[in-house]
């Protein structure tokens, strides 16, 4: 019964924001109803990988396509970032000298970077990895800082009884005990390359579905850009939650 | 000169007016293969006096002579045992001990390093946990494998940090025998340094026993326990000379109580 009542919740849950979307859809005229975006989406959802033109692809596709360069931006972020969290951690002369630095670039919107990384790269993909990279590696380098000074005092004193050399201390100390709070961060990082990806890919008018949103939205079909906006919901959401599954079975050691 | 000088050590933690003296004007002389335990209440700073002997901690003042050279961080043939096992727990109770013994002999092939850990392990009865974690034991079995990986590095100075005090009273006395017979059959004799707060286990355990109590030289007289070994706690609780041990450590771990006593019934 309970679990019945578990599963029946959500749905309701979507029934009434379907309904606040169709009443809202009544009285603006450019929004179109949920049935009529169904209509004019369904050829994009039922043939998921069908390519018909540059920006007229599968959601699937499209979706692949934005992944892709996500994916791209996020391990240049982290690659960036775990390194940097793990100085940070360690040296507190490093901190100060950085943390200014990191407080004011955190909050820098990925619109106000992509201009500069066209600067840079004159090409709008490196730009976008840029972009990317430089907007979500933030959480990844604070918690990566946050675990290491999180390592207990008894797991510093086992290198320091055993005498391990530092390499081995990272190795065998350092990254496993930090390991679970980098996760955290991954998925944080991940979250907002995701976000970062839309901004992108609409500036840069790149194949995506963030770039898919942009044209229809410059084509005026409206109902195209719900279907990218649901889009992109539903795939950040499967993202976190598969981060957030590998981050789990981390903590279960 | 004896082996390990501990002349005229202080230490302080904090600064101005939170400065708190944990020691003042601490020296003990401890010879070559000799098991001394100092026997103490918490927060006597026992535990501090240890790591500033192992090296763990640098003191203020005095020093500490190892072997006729002077400790400066932790010594490479010592290994210490803490309360709380210290045991990475990522690593099966065999990676934990290997990790010891790869830092102790680099020399050796990893066959050799392997064998080594495994043997160490199954010498406390580990034999067949050689691959569980840390989190799938017993308190006893981890405190087992810290003991384990204590002896596997070959060690000429052990020292012990309360190591049996977070267990139950029947594994304590079966641990506490285990690590008698390791010390005794260990290649080159070990000389140890534990720091308890039962006067049961440093009887069964010490060639002397030094009470220490709070303040200014806080380190009572030395007591030499002249028993024959292997003793049992059983034993002890009928032997008389046992009996006049205990009532020194006693009386000089209470002589700073004594005084408040008696203004309570004046």
């Amino acid at each position: 019964m309970k679990r019945a009542i578990n599963l029946l919740l959500p749905l309701v849950g979507v029934a009434l924001a379907l309904l606040v979307w169709g009443g809202l859809s009544t009285m603006v005229d450019d929004l179109p109803s949920p049935l009529k975006t169904w209509e004019e989406s369904k050829v994009y959802i039922l043939k998921l990988l069908e390519k018909r033109g540059e920006m007229d692809q599968g959601i699937a596709l499209l979706a692949y396509y934005s992944l892709v360069r996500v994916a791209r931006g996020f391990l240049l972020g982290i690659a960036l970032a775990t390194p940097l969290g793990f100085l940070l951690g360690m040296s507190k002369t490093a901190t100060r000298m950085f943390d200014p630095i990191m407080q004011v670039l955190r909050p820098i919107s990925p619109l106000a970077w992509l201009p500069l990384g066209l600067i840079l790269f004159r090409k709008s993909e490196p730009a976008a990895l840029f972009a990317i990279a430089v907007c979500s590696m933030w959480p990844t380098v604070i918690n990566t800082m946050a675990g290491v000074r999180a390592i207990p005092q008894d797991y510093w004193n086992v290198a320091k009884v055993l005498r391990l050399s530092p390499f081995t201390t990272f190795a065998k100390i350092v990254v496993p005990a930090t390991l679970p709070y980098m996760f955290t961060g991954f998925r944080l990082s991940l979250g907002i390359a995701w976000l970062v990806i839309v901004a992108s890919e609409m500036l840069t008018g790149t194949p995506g579905v963030g770039g898919f949103l942009w044209q229809e939205y410059n084509s005026l079909i409206y109902a195209h850009i719900l279907l990218a906006i649901l889009t992109i919901g539903v795939v950040g959401f499967v993202l976190d939650r598969l981060m957030g599954l590998a981050e789990a079975r981390l903590r279960a050691i | 000169m004896a082996f390990i000088e501990i002349s005229n050590v202080s230490k302080s933690f904090g600064s101005g007016s939170k400065k708190r003296d944990v020691l003042t004007d601490v020296s003990l002389t401890i010879e070559r293969g000799e098991f001394v335990s100092i026997v103490g209440m918490m927060g006597c700073g026992k535990s501090t006096l240890l790591k500033i002997v192992a090296g763990l901690l640098s003191p203020d003042a005095g020093r500490v002579v190892v072997n006729g050279l002077q400790v400066r961080g932790v010594q490479p043939n010592a290994a210490i045992v803490f309360q709380n096992y210290s045991l990475l727990p990522w690593f099966s109770a065999l990676e934990n001990v290997r990790l010891a013994v790869d830092a102790a002999f680099p020399e050796w092939t990893k066959d050799r390093q392997r064998d080594q850990a495994s043997r160490h392990l199954e010498a406390v009865g580990l034999g067949k946990a050689l691959h569980r974690r840390p989190t799938q034991l017993s308190g006893g079995m981890r405190q087992r494998v810290a003991i384990a990986r204590a002896f596997a590095t070959e060690p000429e100075i052990l020292f012990l940090d309360e190591p049996f005090g977070a267990l139950d009273a029947l594994t304590r006395e079966s641990l506490q025998q285990e690590l008698l017979r390791l010390s005794s059959t260990a290649e080159r004799p070990v000389t140890t340094l534990m720091i308890t707060n039962s006067v049961e286990e440093a009887l069964l355990l010490s060639d002397r026993i030094v009470p220490m109590t709070r303040g200014a030289k806080p380190l009572g007289h030395p007591v030499r326990v002249d028993l024959h070994r292997p003793r049992t706690a059983g034993e002890l609780m009928h032997d008389d000379r046992a009996a006049h041990v205990r009532a020194h450590v006693v009386s000089s771990l209470t002589r700073d109580l004594k005084p408040t006593t008696k203004q309570q019934v004046a």
